[in-house]
């Protein structure tokens, strides 16, 4: 459980990549007028995402945060749909009605995106309260930002999952800045893991750069939680390479602290590493695969650009299901 | 685990129990059905509503909870959108406050940007007793006015009964308000397939000379000043909404054509209450058909004061109400 094997490690590497050439890409159409809203690109977190999804099986739940591109593609929704709902065009994750913070695919798993800090924990931990209820043999898996980790509410969906000992991993996706505060200016105790153990479970601060960490310490929380150990919290420390939001230009942080990140601790260069070294892949291979990836995002581009927007005359349509006034 | 839940011939039930008898009904028909709330396996919640529901069905199913509004609600709609259909006490609808991002902003929203149905009840207790400005709070409009939300507010144990199967059986979040001066009230209920709809008012009290449309206590009150006006000669009407969203506007337009006399009673404070919502619509719709505009009665704008005195001045009351019905009748 402690590795990644060849066809995990090739695919965990291309899903990286293809969460990196779809940020890039959707950040300078964004910046173009194409994504109604804004967006929050996740270049920088690929590994925290492609790490858990890894250990997770395909119909585990997960419900997440405002930045949550990386994490729906890493569930295996497709360029295409979720650059189609970046576009708010009917062809996308949620028809258009969604956007980018809310890119969901409820019957697949994925109990939704969120644009309020710290609600998809919540959401999450009520999906393992009905798998536990439904007694079914899934985990559920909430993400949450380092901001969300200093919202109340956050702490009441851990304590209750201890408390009900649900099939539940709390990952926090740390990129280290709340919007434009960093972390360690508003986060009494200061050790993320410490204070989440101090609710009685499990907990960890990782190396949310590291793919194979954060498949390890997921794959080992999902098997506590199938055993019905209950919970586990995961502080994957990572970082973003852009703004909060597309455009941003702020100055929080310095040229020369995001340089180093991208640098020395980039998760796809390291792991391209770690597949050669192990000689899954020949460069030759890598190069042809992040060649491939680029085709897939300029066709999931292509599709966005070309699908139909939702029918203006479904406005009031899926509001609710209009029968509460039927006899039954 | 028993299998009575049956209704014996002339059986008085009190409000409570008739929750307790439809939920008994569903949960036994459906197995998603759960209930997490506040200090209810043992106590059965503070006003009786689920007593002996978790010796009958087991402590899996009705689940005792930390005061953890948001996570409470989060429980219901997470495990709603998995495929259970859970019913969330929160006590008092006070409380709500504590969870309103994941009323508002969360459940009453998935249905529409996510395409999946998230059918979960929210029961607490509402309305206007002892108990202060915190215990107190009248939200109806807050909830009416999100869009994927549906709000109860039965007045009788018939109505609580068959409204909550009802709810249990729809596919969206609820608000369930029972009033906590109707608790202990009797009455009678029927059986497993009777089920009141949303959105179809009922006609509590026949009149001829104007109309009372209210709901939850409010309802009790208006139909004391409708017997007394009988005694000045005056015959009134008493509508009682039973569920505020949907609203039964055909009930309010063929009331407001019928009388042209048109009194509005809730125990909120007027401003931006659903009473004003009813006033406007109807207005809108008939305006030909009345005779001088509707008279609204509700609350003070102000929160309710632990004086018992206090308290019952801010609320309307027999003589409050019937000063509206006479003020009707002089146009």
């Amino acid at each position: 459980m402690s590795t990644l094997d060849k066809e995990k490690s090739l695919a965990a590497l291309r899903q990286m990549m293809v969460i990196r050439d779809f940020e890039e890409t959707a950040d300078k159409l964004c910046l173009r007028g194409k994504v109604p809203g804004g967006m929050h690109n996740s270049s920088g977190q690929e590994a925290a995402a492609v790490g858990v999804m890894s250990a997770l099986a395909p119909d585990d739940v997960i419900a997440t945060t405002h930045r949550s591109h990386h994490h729906t593609l890493a569930k295996g929704f497709t360029p295409k749909s979720v650059m189609a709902e970046l576009f708010a065009k009917s062809t996308g994750v949620s028809g258009g009605r969604g956007g980018s913070m809310h890119l969901a695919g409820v019957e697949r798993g994925h109990f939704g995106g969120n644009g309020i800090v710290g609600a998809g924990v919540g959401i999450a931990m009520g999906a393992a309260l009905g798998i536990q209820v439904l007694k079914d043999k899934k985990v559920s898996v909430g993400f949450v930002g380092d901001g969300g980790m200093n919202t109340g509410r956050t702490w009441e969906a851990i304590n209750m999952a201890v408390i009900y000992k649900l099939p539940f991993i709390i990952i926090c996706d740390n990129n280290q800045y709340a919007v434009e505060t960093f972390v360690g200016r508003v986060t009494g105790g200061g050790d993320l893991a410490k204070r989440a153990s101090g609710f009685g479970l499990p907990s960890f601060n990782i190396n949310g750069q590291d793919v194979e960490e954060v498949y390890k310490y997921t794959a080992e929380a999902r098997e506590r939680a199938l055993a019905g150990e209950g919970p586990t919290f995961i502080n994957a420390v990572t970082y973003r390479y852009y703004g909060h939001n597309v455009g941003e230009k702020g100055q929080y942080r310095t040229q020369e602290e995001i340089a180093e990140w991208r640098t020395s601790k980039d998760p796809i260069d390291y792991f391209t590493g770690v597949v050669l070294e192990r000689k899954f892949a020949t460069q030759q291979e890598i190069d042809d695969m992040r060649a491939s990836v680029r085709t897939e995002i300029d066709e999931a581009v292509a599709f966005a650009e070309s699908s139909p927007e939702p029918a203006i005359s479904t406005i009031t349509q899926g509001v609710d299901s209009g029968k509460l006034g039927i006899q039954l | 685990m028993s299998t009575d839940t049956t209704v014996k011939a002339n059986a008085t039930p009190t409000y409570s129990e008739a929750f307790q008898s439809g939920v008994r009904e569903e949960m036994t028909r459906n197995k998603g059905i759960f209930i997490l709330g506040t200090d209810l396996q043992e106590r059965g919640g503070h006003f009786a509503q689920v007593k002996g529901i978790a010796q009958e069905f087991g402590f899996d199913r009705v689940k005792d909870s930390p005061i953890s509004e948001a996570a409470m609600v989060a429980a219901g709609m997470g495990s709603a959108m998995y495929g259970c259909h859970p019913i969330i006490d929160l006590n008092f609808i006070d409380f709500s406050l504590g969870a309103m991002d994941e009323i508002i902003n969360q459940a009453a929203k998935i249905r529409f940007m996510f395409n999946k149905p998230v059918p979960l009840v929210i029961r607490a207790t509402s309305g206007i007793a002892l108990g202060g400005a915190h215990h107190c709070n009248s939200l109806e409009s807050f909830f009416a006015h999100t869009a994927g939300l549906s709000l109860a507010v039965p007045s009788t144990p018939m109505d609580v009964k068959g409204l909550i199967k009802t709810a249990l059986r729809n596919e969206d979040p609820v608000i369930f308000l029972m009033h906590k001066k109707l608790s202990g009230i009797r009455g009678e209920i029927k059986g497993d397939d009777y089920f009141v709809p949303f959105g179809k008012a009922a006609t509590i009290k026949p009149g001829k000379d104007a109309v009372i449309i209210s709901y939850g206590y409010s309802v009790v009150t208006a139909n004391k000043a409708a017997q007394a006006l009988e005694a000045e000669g005056i015959s009134v009407e008493v509508i009682d909404l039973r569920t505020l969203y949907p609203l039964d506007t055909d009930a309010i337009n063929a009331a407001v054509q019928k009388f042209g006399r048109v009194v509005v009673v809730d125990e909120a404070p007027l401003f931006g209450s659903i009473t004003a919502e009813i006033a406007a619509t109807a207005t809108e719709a008939n305006f030909g058909s009345l005779k001088g505009p509707i008279v609204r009665v509700g609350a003070a704008r102000a929160p309710l004061s632990a004086n018992p005195a206090m308290s019952e001045a801010a609320i309307p009351s027999v003589d409050s109400i019937s000063a509206a019905v006479k003020k009707v009748m002089k146009y």
